[in-house]
């Protein structure tokens, strides 16, 4: 009898319900947490250099790498090689690992991928001389220094030596390679546009033939022919300085014992991987980190920096925060202290908040339709005419201005549900108050309303950047690409160039995974991608969370 | 009718009980007025606010029932009267804050220093402007405690350092607050104590320099020694200050005030100096109630 009564009690009190809430949150912890170790993992490992592996099999081939996958399987019998010897080969059912080596050399292996099971494997060791070679085409190389050459001729033969060479000339040679590198034609290029257009607008005012056009038209092919000459004069300079790069050539043996001549200029990094010590390891590592962070991508997007992701993803953030919260503010205000309460009001509160159920890649159809093609096109006709004549459209495409506007509509019904929120949670008797100070209702708002719902309507913000960054689908429709040359803010006039395509981190961990011709080799930076994008919400919302804790504490009591 | 049904009850209870009366009650029964028993000291008092025949209904429910009264110039007048009695309602309508509620009707006026309150062209930001008002629930503003004291210079436009500066001391020390916060002006006032906030309102309604202040219940959310403040403060603002205040404390109302005025179910029963109203009652529902014998 008593204990029945307990028992009843326990369900009583409750401790079930204890349990099973806890368990529901201890599932969902695990899960994000899970998510975000194998990210963080994979993505802060991807650029600590690894150990070089020569391997030979039994066959006698030999292989030189990096390990980067490994994983027990179970081979078909029949799939055995004949030269593997009798004692190696693996039972019917046993299973067996076997690991994946990046065995670069793409331009004379075809693939940048090798797996070998252990079973075919004779010798493996880590070559002292192994050196890794980071290209600026074709992916990675591996082998030994054989020698260095300059202008043909070589000039050193001990791997020791040749090292050293390497070490003394790269750095210059790279630095000349930049140097000719800032020696483009963007600005003749910038003036013969303009030039051009200038003859475009006179022919659609003036009308072909006119003297307008034919004055327009002189000055065109004095720009021209001066670009030209000067276009040349650049070239003479940059093919003066390639002349001199070339002379430096660094001949890499492989692991068969052929060899290989790599241009110093191409090299954009090279190291012995099995002779670093800790220090070294580190210096490969963050000087790693420091291009990906800086640099422009190379190589399909699978190689090199996503500093113009990084750029845009946060201009876009901004802009899209700029243009949501006071819209968002506003519509709430309007809904919660001007109209009037009842079914219409209900009806508009429940469509809005709905339209946080539309699929995002809708926003992007919209946005496309809207933004681009009508408002966009609609600017284009209005102030450039002669680039329409000339079927460069300039608003009437994807931009990051178009972009930021369609997440901006898409994280709207966030910003007014939140702040409605706040705004229905300013106590009554604090407008009371104002009022009877003789406050208008406008006074009210804004003296009393706003300021004591501005944490709730950070909130707001908060939950906005946190989709809004994220979101990939609709930006593949308003703008994001997978390389942008040019910068949506850069040093040439007008400096801000809302109409420019962009790229973005989202986008770029797509491409990469899913669009790359070699996704294999991408993977690691996908990863390191995906964190990246992930630190860069954080960062974003550690901002905002940051001030609305200063907002908060000025209404805190005590 | 409806409201009849629900007092009903009370009115047959006290009816047993009492048979020398006023004629309250009878009214109460009949869902009619009742004529206010003034006490003639009122009719030499120069009045501030006159309230003439004010009727005033929740939708279909009915809170006022033909008020008049004088609020006597530099005088504090103290409403009394059970819960629910209608004295917030009164207050309320003073400074039309009743005009936020959407279901509210009224009849009859009101008129402060000579203007008519609910005119069709009163303005009644301009009219909240000359009337200061307290509640019973401190209400601070979510800002600093300089910028709540100024709070009705500010809504003016007025921008003139000096001038906030003079009114924001003049204000706090009016109410005893400067010594204690004068530090720290700049603070949320939302960090003050419940008794200091209280004070911190009076002194915003005081900053507006207004021509009546309306009090309703300004100590009942407070601890009995911040409750001591707030009375001495009003004790110190008599002859200052033209306030009318609802208190449902016989001990403050016989202490702070000069005046009282006694409500029941709506209707004003008697109105006269205070001493008169504790010690010599015109009607015997007053006696009841003063010494506590209903309500
Ligand atoms: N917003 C409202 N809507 C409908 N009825 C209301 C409203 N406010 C007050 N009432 C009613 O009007 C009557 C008078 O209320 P009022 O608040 O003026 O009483 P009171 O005398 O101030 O009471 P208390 O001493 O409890 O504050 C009460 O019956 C109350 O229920
Ligand atoms: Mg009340």
């Amino acid at each position: 009898m008593s204990s029945r009564r307990r028992v009843s009690s326990l369900f009583a009190r409750g401790e079930p319900m204890v349990w099973l809430t806890g368990a529901a949150l201890v599932v969902c912890l695990l899960m994000i947490a899970g998510l975000l170790t194998i990210v963080i993992y994979n993505g802060a490992s991807t650029f600590w250099p690894k150990p070089l592996t020569q391997l030979t099999t039994h066959h006698g081939k030999t292989y030189l790498g990096e390990e980067s996958q490994n994983e027990d399987y179970n081979p078909a019998t029949a799939a055995v090689a004949d030269w593997v010897p009798a004692k190696k080969r693996p039972a019917p059912e046993a299973s067996v690992r076997r690991r994946m080596y990046r065995t670069g050399n793409y331009e004379v292996f075809n693939t940048h991928f090798t797996w070998l099971s252990d079973y075919e494997i004779a010798e493996e060791f880590e070559p002292r001389w192994g050196i890794v070679v980071e290209r600026q085409e074709w992916g990675r190389f591996y082998g030994k220094p054989h020698a260095f050459h300059v202008d043909g001729k070589p000039v050193a033969n001990e791997p020791a030596a040749v090292w050293a060479r390497f070490e003394e000339l790269h750095e210059s040679v790279r630095a000349r390679r930049e140097a000719a590198g800032e020696l483009n034609d963007n600005d003749l290029n910038d003036h013969e546009n303009d030039a051009r257009l200038e003859r475009t607008s006179a022919r659609l005012k003036d009308g072909a033939d006119s003297d307008e056009w034919r004055e327009a038209d002189k000055v065109l092919q004095s720009v021209r022919k001066r670009a030209e000459e000067e276009r040349i004069a650049i070239r003479r300079k940059t093919q003066a300085m390639q002349a001199e790069n070339d002379r430096y050539e660094l001949i890499v043996m492989m692991a068969d014992g052929e060899t290989k001549a790599l241009k110093l200029a191409d090299i954009v990094r090279a190291y012995l991987p099995n002779q670093l010590s800790l220090g070294e390891k580190w210096g490969v590592y963050l000087s790693r980190w420091g291009e990906f962070l800086s640099d422009n991508p190379r190589e399909a997007n699978s190689e090199g920096g996503v500093f113009p992701a990084i750029f845009g993803t946060i201009i876009m953030t901004l802009i899209m925060s700029i243009l949501v919260v006071p819209f968002g503010v506003l519509a709430a205000l309007y809904l919660r202290e001007y109209a009037k309460q009842g079914t219409l009001v209900s009806i508009v509160r429940i469509a809005v908040n709905n339209l946080a159920g539309v699929p995002s890649i809708v926003f992007g159809v919209f946005g496309l339709g809207f933004f681009c093609y009508f408002v966009g096109v609609g600017i284009d006709d209005l102030l450039f005419p002669a680039r329409v004549a000339e079927n460069t459209p300039t608003f009437g495409k994807g931009g990051i201005l178009w972009a930021s506007l369609t997440l901006a509509l898409l994280t709207l019904p966030v910003v007014i549900m939140a702040t409605e929120e706040a705004i229905s949670a300013v106590p009554h008797s604090m407008r009371e108050g104002s009022y009877a100070c003789g406050a208008s209702k406008w006074q009210t708002i804004r003296k009393i309303v706003l300021p004591r719902a501005a944490p709730g309507i950070m909130t707001g913000m908060i939950l906005a950047i946190a989709r809004g960054a994220g979101e990939v689908a609709p930006l593949m429709l308003v703008g994001a690409v997978k390389l942008a040359p040019d910068l949506p803010m850069d040093g040439s006039f007008p400096f801000v160039h809302p109409e420019r395509s962009f790229m973005h981190l989202g986008f770029h961990i797509y491409d990469l995974g899913f669009q790359s011709p070699n996704s294999k080799a991408a993977e690691p930076m996908v990863f390191t991608t995906t964190m990246l994008l992930i630190g860069i919400v954080v960062l974003l919302n550690l901002v905002a969370l940051w001030v609305r804790a200063r907002l908060r504490r000025q209404f805190e009591a005590g | 009718m409806l409201q009849q049904k629900t007092i009903q009850p009370e009115i047959d209870m006290i009816t047993h009980q009492e048979d020398r009366l006023g004629g309250v009650f009878d009214a109460v029964k009949r869902d009619d007025t009742f004529p206010t028993a003034v006490h003639d000291a009122l009719h030499q008092e120069d009045a501030v606010i006159e309230v003439n025949d004010f009727d005033l209904w929740y939708g279909a429910k009915r809170a006022l029932y033909s008020v008049s009264l004088v609020v006597p110039r530099r005088k504090v007048t103290a409403l009394i009267g059970p819960s629910g009695c209608g004295k917030s309602t009164l207050l309320r309508s003073v400074n039309r804050m009743n005009d936020l509620i959407s279901t509210v009707r009224i009849k009859g006026d009101m008129v402060l220093n000579g203007d008519s309150i609910y005119d069709p062209g009163t303005d009644v930001i301009e009219l909240r402007k000359r009337i200061g008002m307290v509640f019973q629930k401190p209400n601070p503003f979510p800002m600093s405690i300089r910028e709540n004291v100024v709070y009705s210079l500010r809504i003016d436009g007025v921008r003139d350092r000096g001038v906030l500066e003079e009114v924001c001391e003049q204000s706090l020390r009016a109410v005893g607050l400067w010594d204690e916060v004068h530090d720290r002006l700049e603070d949320s006032a939302l960090r003050l104590s419940g008794g200091q906030q209280q004070r911190l309102c009076i002194a915003r309604a005081i900053a507006g320099e207004p021509e009546v202040m309306l009090l309703d219940e300004p100590c009942s959310a407070l601890d009995p020694i911040a409750t001591q403040r707030i009375e001495d403060l009003i004790h110190e603002l008599q002859g200052r200050y033209s306030i009318l205040m609802v208190t449902h404390n016989m001990q403050q109302a016989s202490r702070a005030s000069d005046y009282t005025a006694f409500m029941y179910l709506g209707r004003l029963v008697e109105f006269g100096p205070t001493e008169e109203i504790f010690l010599k009652p015109h009607l015997k529902e007053t006696e009841d109630y003063v010494t506590g014998r209903f309500g």
